[in-house]
């Protein structure tokens, strides 16, 4: 079987990060399997949050965003609990699916449905993939129903054509009345980091291998522009993605000498200040879960079948009984 | 103002601030005078901001009234804002029965985990209930088991409405599950042969795989066990611990078969004890499904 995520080695020792806290804010958990949720919150992380995206390949009708969106909010947010994993989502309308106009219209009818449910943090991600017009027009829209729910934004910055792309998100979200606070813009690179930072956006980066941000790179990103308002994503998906990026990421710059506090500013501490903002996401949903909602650990479930709900060490699950 | 609002309405005013609770009577009103669908939706996934989800605060005359109004509606377990979302719902106009359920429809099929939960545990006090028995059977197929037991534990509706084959399944599953069964309410008088054959069938699948048997599944199967199933009960009662061993005395003594009562004669202590009227199904519940996760 080609394996989708690179577990770690067994013999790699990971000595600092295991005693720390980590939130990976974009991570699209639906492609990714159950046993990456364990092995996840053995490296520390506590939250999730799983930005609406496609699916790999075009949807056809509205019933798939709604079946998805739904999935977002549901079963994936249950299928984390179960391994003391908390898990946010985003909704929207994602740049590359607004070019069906006939199906963005509808699925643009959807959203309200879907906004102000229990851990939605943000609308997103949105923005711009090819920057044609029809982009630009449900863009736009969804920058409206974010300022009419006072929601945060999530900006999906291009791959092609990026630095113009961050630019003009930018300027439509001011121009549509939000506060620079209340939008992060992900998917950044050396090219864009001090643009994002100077106009007081939140910037992200995804640490993803061969697209995107490295995170040798990222060690360096954070040398020299320091730890405010920077955020480390893995965006893992359906591709060669790493579900770990965010504590591995961490602990290399640990080793190259950036300070803990900082480590902990852009892997924890930053995504919680920004997505706290909505009053969907706390600490105390992981630090102190049982007094949130005590009925979602209430007994067995079937993503377990039998096993015992939360954290083991991987290597308990070589015996199958 | 139906019974059951009353109660929800009165719980709530002394469980919420005066501000939380202004704001759900006001979206009561304008569901009620049929604002647009959204107005619901929005409002019905919003209630956990305003209201909060603490427990709601109920005495034992609380749950007394809530039997009162409907038998088997125990809402010992629900939150505040589970009681906000239910008043909500309740405030929807149902006379347009076509139209009512298209709505419910739509509400279940873009709810999240805690919208089930409720949506499902209020179905006993819902208008037009006999409409909500495929709903129902669907919502026990559910993989989430916090929704699989807002329909299945401490809800009158399934044992009020379902037929044996949903029924069946429910049971079974909540075994599956791991769910205590003493909480399905009509558990009792809703036993039947069918499902003592499916209980059994489950039991040998389980010790083949050398796992272990919640004892509870031997209570709906005394009344109907046939003489394979009473040997079952022998290696029950010759080699479990004790609260198996409790649990198979008990379906003994429940079966009119003579073959179960001449088993039970040969553990004279568990059959003085049923007799005596020490060990019953609710003493068993009580003091030992602690030992059983």
């Amino acid at each position: 079987m080609m394996p989708n995520a690179p577990s770690p080695m067994p013999n790699v020792q990971y000595p600092i990060i295991k005693t720390m806290m980590f939130i990976d804010p974009h991570i699209h958990m639906c492609s990714r399997t159950t046993y990456d949720y364990l092995v996840m919150r053995e490296y520390g992380i506590v939250a999730v949050i799983e930005p609406a995206f496609w699916l790999g390949q075009p949807r056809t009708n509205a019933g798939s965003f709604k079946d998805y969106f739904s999935s977002l909010v549901g079963w994936e947010r249950f299928r984390a609990s179960q391994f003391g994993i908390q898990h946010y989502c985003t909704i929207g309308l994602n740049p590359k699916e607004a070019n069906n106009e006939a199906l963005a219209t509808e699925v643009m009818e959807l959203l309200p449905l879907y906004a102000c449910k229990e851990g939605v943090v943000a609308i997103g991600e949105i923005g711009y993939d090819d920057m044609t017009e029809a982009e630009d027009k449900y863009f736009c829209q969804q920058l409206e129903i974010a300022k009419e729910l006072d929601m945060l934004v999530l900006i999906h910055t291009p791959h092609r054509n990026k630095k113009a792309g961050a630019s003009r998100s930018m300027d439509r979200c001011i121009e549509y009345g939000l506060d620079p606070s209340q939008v992060v813009i992900d998917h950044n690179n050396e090219e864009t980091v001090e643009e994002v930072l100077g106009r007081g956006f939140w910037a992200a980066f995804t640490i993803y291998p061969q697209t995107k941000m490295g995170n040798a790179r990222m060690v360096e990103v954070v040398r020299k522009y320091g730890r405010d308002r920077i955020i480390v994503d893995s965006s893992a998906d359906w591709g060669i993605s790493d579900p770990l990026a965010v504590p591995k990421t961490a602990q290399l710059m640990l080793d190259r000498g950036i300070p803990e506090e900082d480590v902990r500013a852009v892997c924890y501490e930053n995504a919680l200040a920004a997505y706290s903002q909505t009053g969907q996401m706390k600490a105390s949903d992981w630090l102190n879960p049982q007094s949130v909602d005590q009925r979602q650990m209430f007994s067995g479930n079937s993503v377990l079948r039998g096993q015992e709900p939360g954290i083991k060490s991987v290597s308990d699950y070589v015996l199958i009984e | 103002m139906s019974k059951v609002n009353k109660l929800l309405h009165q719980w709530l005013l002394n469980s919420v601030s005066e501000k939380a609770f202004a704001w759900l009577e006001q979206k009561q009103a304008q569901i009620a005078s049929g604002a647009a669908e959204r107005v619901f939706f929005t409002a019905f996934s919003a209630v956990p901001r305003y209201l909060g989800k603490e427990d709601l605060q109920l005495t034992f005359q609380d749950l007394e009234a809530a039997q009162d109004v409907i038998p088997g509606w125990y809402p010992g377990h629900w939150s505040v804002d589970q009681a906000g979302r239910t008043l909500l719902l309740l405030a929807l106009p149902y006379d347009d029965t076509q139209g009512y359920l298209r709505s419910l429809d739509q509400f279940f099929s873009t709810a999240d985990m805690g919208e089930l939960v409720v949506l499902y545990q209020s179905l006993p006090l819902l208008p037009h209930p006999e409409l909500h028995r495929h709903r129902t059977a669907e919502g026990i197929r559910s993989n989430m088991s916090n929704v699989f037991q807002a329909i299945a534990l401490r809800n009158p509706y399934p044992a009020n409405y379902l037929d044996n084959a949903a029924w069946n399944q429910m049971v079974l599953k909540a075994v599956f599950v791991g769910s205590p069964l003493h909480l399905i309410w009509g558990l009792d008088q809703r036993a039947n042969p069918e499902l003592a054959k499916m209980l059994a069938d489950y039991a040998h699948e389980r010790w083949a795989a050398k796992r272990s048997v919640t004892p509870e599944l031997w209570r709906p199967v005394g009344r109907f066990a046939d003489s394979a199933i009473i040997t079952d009960l022998e290696k029950v009662l010759a080699n479990g611990a004790i609260d198996e061993q409790e649990a198979a005395a008990l379906a003994c003594a429940e079966s009119p078969l003579p073959q179960a009562q001449a088993l039970l004669s040969h553990y004279p202590d568990l059959q003085l004890s049923i007799q005596q009227g020490n060990l019953t199904w609710s003493s068993f519940s009580r003091e030992r499904l602690f030992v059983y996760k």
